[in-house]
Parts: structure tokens; sequence; C-alpha cells
């Protein structure tokens, strides 16, 4: 088992470097990262070469990769552009924990990140609980009664749910809980952020501008979710097992969980495995509609001024986390089904 | 397997009548199936409606702004409304409409033949090649796909001069939506054609066509590929229903098409800043796509059922 783990994180680094690469292309063609550096005012041509210069975005595209993955502290810089070299350069490179510092900010990028991770975190664990509860209760529900009322309306609803655009989705929630609600004198939710600033940033607060998002994306993924459970659940229920097991006399709870729903997991736990570090990313547009200020809504600021530093950052930890997450689904396996073995 | 399954089926349903073919097969199971035969018709209506749409008014009406009547609520002239700067909203769904499923086509188009190109040259030739093909393929597959239509869209944006086709002038951001959409969605495809070449590639018809001297590129694209077409054709139309839902999420961004040409992404965007007070702005587009997508899903999901040759009827 450790031989097949090492072997699997070796296994992880060709390709967390292509990804590197392949994102770093992609985002040097984005466009201008000077663009909005001067506010409203345009940059003066002098400067401009200046910064160019102190970004490093002066160097080809491959230097500046390596210099993104293993700094530049080890070679000349030539921050003045006359051609002599001005001493070594300062970024140790991510390989040694230096992300480098965002364009925009000027400040390292994993601070930034830092600050973000645990809004984004409350926000989208939050909603993953939510959708397992809600969507293990419909999807078992579903399955053992069959081709029900319950079941049909189920079968509907997530095949609406899954049919609309996330954010139509959040402005109708918007419109009927926050702008209706409020018209009607009933107790409203509000829309934006995280919390009311002359009120500060408390539990209930939070929670409170919670509900919105967290309903947005929950009725979004409990859709899909449902019908996965439903599906695998009918599929383990017409097994052999299953009939001895109710043929020993056993109850239907002791079935249902024991035996029925052990491997009726499995699925799921690849589902899940591959959602997590996905959380981890944030909801770039749940999250810019409801203003929350979490890690999508940084990569989607990011984005809109170039920031190279910041959107290299949040993806590749997104990676990161995919391929430990990867890793950690296949060992879950082992447990939910012994035949599975690695070596 | 299915034509074992065929001959069967038929000597039991009677026997004067000739045994069917599997594709006669898959469209009885089709017919049988509600919900697909329900999405079947939506999508047929919701075609009517933007192809009939576009006879009763023209393009230049749907572009046209009229400062006079900004922001008005439906009314019998304008049943949809007006928006900002004053077009009528019911003719830019029927316009905005096309483009959006145009879009959502050839997106579809491309990442099916991305997908099926990589995953049948990874799966038939093996080795190396495969390696290769599914590490770029993982690579991409691990980025979430809303990030990387980001990152790919702010790439291209820009580059594509506007252009005519069919009589219509389209700005160049269309060809930089379909293209994004589509690479960003073939790696699936990819993995589950890579899976069946890998199986079929071994059997005896392929070594049949191998003895005889068949070229590669013929025993990959004539002799393996009809074999896989099933998944290949529910993969395609649900691509088609997730195409639709990306191009709203990249115009909602502000990335997307851009006006005066109407898509249903891009007629929410604007309406984002009418939530409160004119929300019939948002309503339409948004439930045009939503019926749409439906549709195409149901399809979908009725296709699945059809072209399995396990299912029972």
């Amino acid at each position: 088992m450790t031989r097949y783990i090492i072997r699997r994180l070796l296994q992880a680094i060709p390709l967390l470097l292509i990804i590197s690469a392949v994102l770093f292309i992609l985002m040097n063609a984005m466009g201008d990262p000077l663009a909005s550096f001067g506010g409203r005012r345009r940059i003066r041509s002098q400067d401009r070469a200046r910064l160019t210069r102190k970004l490093g975005l002066d160097k080809p595209i491959p230097v500046q990769f390596a210099i993104w993955l293993v700094g530049n502290d080890w070679m000349d810089v030539d921050l003045d552009g006359d051609g002599v070299p001005d001493g070594k350069g300062t970024r140790r490179g991510v390989l040694r924990g230096d992300w480098g510092k965002s364009f925009m900010e000027k400040r390292p990028v994993r601070e930034i990140i830092a600050e973000r991770v645990p809004n984004t975190l409350i926000l989208m664990l939050t909603s993953e609980v939510v959708i397992l509860v809600f969507s293990l209760f419909i999807g078992i529900y579903s399955a053992l009664r069959q081709y029900s009322l319950l079941d049909h309306t189920a079968t509907a609803l997530s095949f609406i749910g899954y049919s609309m655009p996330i954010f139509w989705l959040a402005l109708m929630m918007m419109f009927i809980f926050a702008v209706y609600f409020k018209r009607w004198g009933l107790p409203y939710f509000p829309t934006v952020g995280m919390y009311d600033l002359s009120v500060g940033k408390t539990i209930p607060q939070v929670l409170w501008h919670m509900v919105l998002p967290v309903a947005t994306m929950s009725i979004m993924s409990i859709a899909a979710y449902s019908r996965f459970i439903r599906g695998s659940m009918l599929e383990v229920i017409s097994q052999d097992y299953i009939r001895t097991a109710e043929a020993k006399g056993l109850s239907e709870r002791m079935i249902l969980m024991g035996h029925a729903l052990k491997n009726a997991a499995l699925p799921l736990v690849t589902i899940v495995g591959m959602d997590l570090p996905i959380l981890l990313g944030g909801a770039v547009v749940t999250e810019s509609i409801f203003a929350w200020p979490g890690m999508g809504r940084l990569f989607w600021d990011a984005a809109t001024d170039t920031d190279i530093p910041v959107l290299m950052g949040v993806l590749m930890l997104i990676s990161v986390a995919v391929v430990i997450f990867q890793l950690i689904t296949d060992i879950t396996y082992t447990f939910f089904d012994p035949r599975i073995r690695y070596e | 397997m299915a034509v074992a399954e065929g001959t069967f089926e038929g000597a039991v349903v009677a026997t004067e009548r000739p045994p069917l073919s599997p594709g006669q097969l898959a469209w009885r199971r089709f017919r049988r199936h509600k919900m697909a035969m329900f999405g079947a018709v939506l999508l047929f209506l919701m075609i009517l409606y933007v192809i009939l749409g576009s006879l009763a008014y023209t393009e230049q009406y749907a572009n046209r702004n009229d400062l006079s009547i900004t922001l008005s609520a439906p009314s019998r002239e304008h049943p949809f409304g007006t928006d900002g700067t004053g077009r009528d909203i019911l003719a830019r769904t029927i316009y905005g409409g096309q483009i959006s499923v145009a879009i959502g086509i050839s997106a579809m188009v491309i990442s099916v033949t991305v997908g099926v190109l990589v995953g049948s040259i990874a799966g038939y030739y093996g080795g190396l090649i495969d390696s290769i093909l599914m590490r770029f393929t993982e690579a991409v597959f691990n980025i979430p796909q809303l990030f990387l239509l980001i990152v790919l869209a702010k790439a291209l944006s820009g580059k594509i001069p506007t252009f005519k086709v069919l009589g219509r002038t389209l700005s160049g951001s269309v060809v930089v939506v379909i293209s994004v959409i589509g690479l960003t969605s073939w790696m699936y495809l990819a993995r589950i054609v890579r899976a069946s070449y890998l199986s079929l590639k071994e059997q005896e018809f392929v070594t049949a066509a191998r003895s005889i001297g068949a070229p590669n590129p013929r025993i990959i694209f004539r002799h393996i590929l009809p074999n896989c077409i099933a998944p290949i054709v529910v993969s395609a139309t649900l691509g088609v229903a997730s195409a639709i839902l990306n191009e709203a999420y990249v115009s909602f961004l502000g990335l997307g098409v851009q006006p005066p040409t109407a898509t249903w992404g891009n007629m929410l965007e604007q309406a984002y800043h009418h939530l409160e007070t004119e929300p019939w702005m948002w309503i339409f587009p948004g439930l045009l796509i939503l019926l749409t997508v439906l549709a195409i899903n149901f399809l979908g999901d009725g296709l699945r059922d059809a072209l399995d040759p396990r299912t029972i009827i």
C-alpha cells in the first residue's frame, strides 16, 4: 500500500508540471497585466518599461515559467535596463514555497489565498453537507419506492434542477426571498456580502448571509446527486445478496444501511472525491453574484486584471488538491469494497 | 450481442414478422420512453419558436434601439417587454436563441471531434502515444471547466474579426465562444472512447481487417468507430445541453458573445442589473434556456436507454 501511494505521488509530478506549463502559456495570452495598473490614469511608457522589467515580464515565457517555478535568486537581474546586472533576484519560486506577489495588490499570493480559503470553505463545506443529507434521503427513498409519486416528482425536479443555469436560479432566489419577502414585510435574506458592515463579522450574521448562496448551490447539486444515488441503490437492491439478507429475516433498516448502502456508496465516493477538491476553488458564478469574498471571486477578479501570480496560485492549489483527493478516493475504495487491492 | 438479442425478441413477439434490427429495436425503446418523447416534442417546439419567430420579426427589429420605450413592462406590443435600450425582448429571444443553439451544436461538434480523435488514437495505438495523450487529457481534466473557460476565453477574445454567415453579421466572439466551450469539454468522451477501443481492438474483426491489409486509419474510423457509436451519440446530445449552459455562464461573466448580437446568455448578463425592478428582462431568456436544456437532457437520457441493448422493452 505504501509503495502504491508513493508511486501515485511520483506519477503526479509530471502531471502537475504539464498542467502548470499549459496554464502559464494560456495566461500570458490573456492580455496585458499592466493594462489596469495605473487605475484610470494611463501609464507613461518609461514607467511601463520599468514595471515590465520589475515584474519580469520582459523575459521570454519559458524563462518566466522557470522563474515562477524555481525562482530567480540564482540568476542576475537587470532592473534599470542598462544592460548591466544589478545583482541577484529575490524570488524563490513555487517549488520552494514562494508563490510570487500579486501584480495588483503587491502582496504575497499565499497571504491573499490564505485569507480567502476559510471563507470559501465555510460556504462550500456547508453546501456539501446539505447536498449529501438531502440527496441521500431523496435518492434512497426514490429507489425504495420506485415509480411512486415522490419518485416521479423527484425525477422531474432533478431534471429541471440541472437544466438551469445556476445564476438564473440565484437571480430567482434573490428575487423571491430578498425582493419579494421585503415587499411583503416578511423577514428577508441579504443578497450581498458575508456580514452586515454595521453589525460586524459575527456568527449569526455570517450564517444569515450564507442561506441564499448555500441554497442556490445545493439545489443544483442535489438534483444530480440524488439521481445518482437512486441509480446505484436500484442496482444494488436487485442483487442476490440483498435477497439473502431478506431471507435471513434481517430488518429492512439493517439491510438498507448495512448491506445496500455500503455497496451503493462506492460510486458516490467517486463523485464526492471529485467534487471536494473543486470546492476549494469556490464557485465563481455564485460567489460573484452574492459578492461572497471567497476563492471563486478572487479568481474572477484576478482574471479581470490578468493577475497571473494569483491565477496560477488558485489553479495550482486546486490541481494539487484534485491529485491528492483522487488518491484518497482510491484508498477509500478498499474500505467499501475489500475485493479491491492495490499493490 | 445486440443482433443475437434482436433475433430472440423477434421470435418471442410473433413468428410471422422478421426479427427486428438493432436500429429498429432502439427506435422502439425510444418511442416507449415517455420522457424522451416529451423531450423530443419540447425540443421541436423550441426549434419552431426560433425559426418561425424569425419570420415574424426581422433581425434589424431585434437589434433596434428605441430610447422612448426603454425598460417597459410586457404589453400587447412588446409581449416580453423591452430592455435597457428599448429593444424588443421577444424578438431578441428569437434571434438570441438561434445563436445559442448554434453555439451549442457547433461546440458539441468540436468537443466530439477532439474527444473521438484523442480517445481512438490513444486507445488504438496504446503505448507511448496513449501515455502522452492521456496525461494531457488528465491535465486538462484536472482543472474545473469554468476556470478553464474563463482563462481560455480571455486568451482568445478579440483575436477574431467580425464576419458574415448566411446573410447575418456575427461578431468574432461567436467563434471564440464556440471554440472555448468545445475545447474544454472533450475530455470525458475521450476517456470513454479510449476505453471502448482498448477492448474492441482485441476482437477478431479487427484482426481480420488487419490481415487483409487495411490501413490503420481505416480500421480506426471504419471498422471500430461504428461499434462505439452509442456512447458517442448520447454524449453528443448531452453535450449540446451543457454547451448551451456554458455559453450562458461565459456570457454572464461578460466574456461571451458581444452585443448587439443577442444570445440568451448575454441577455441575462444585461438583465442582472435590473433584478428588482425589471424581472421580465431575465425571466424570459432564462426560461428559454431552461426549457431547451431540459428537452435535450430528456432526449439524451432516452437515447441512453434506447441505445443500450440490455434495456428491456
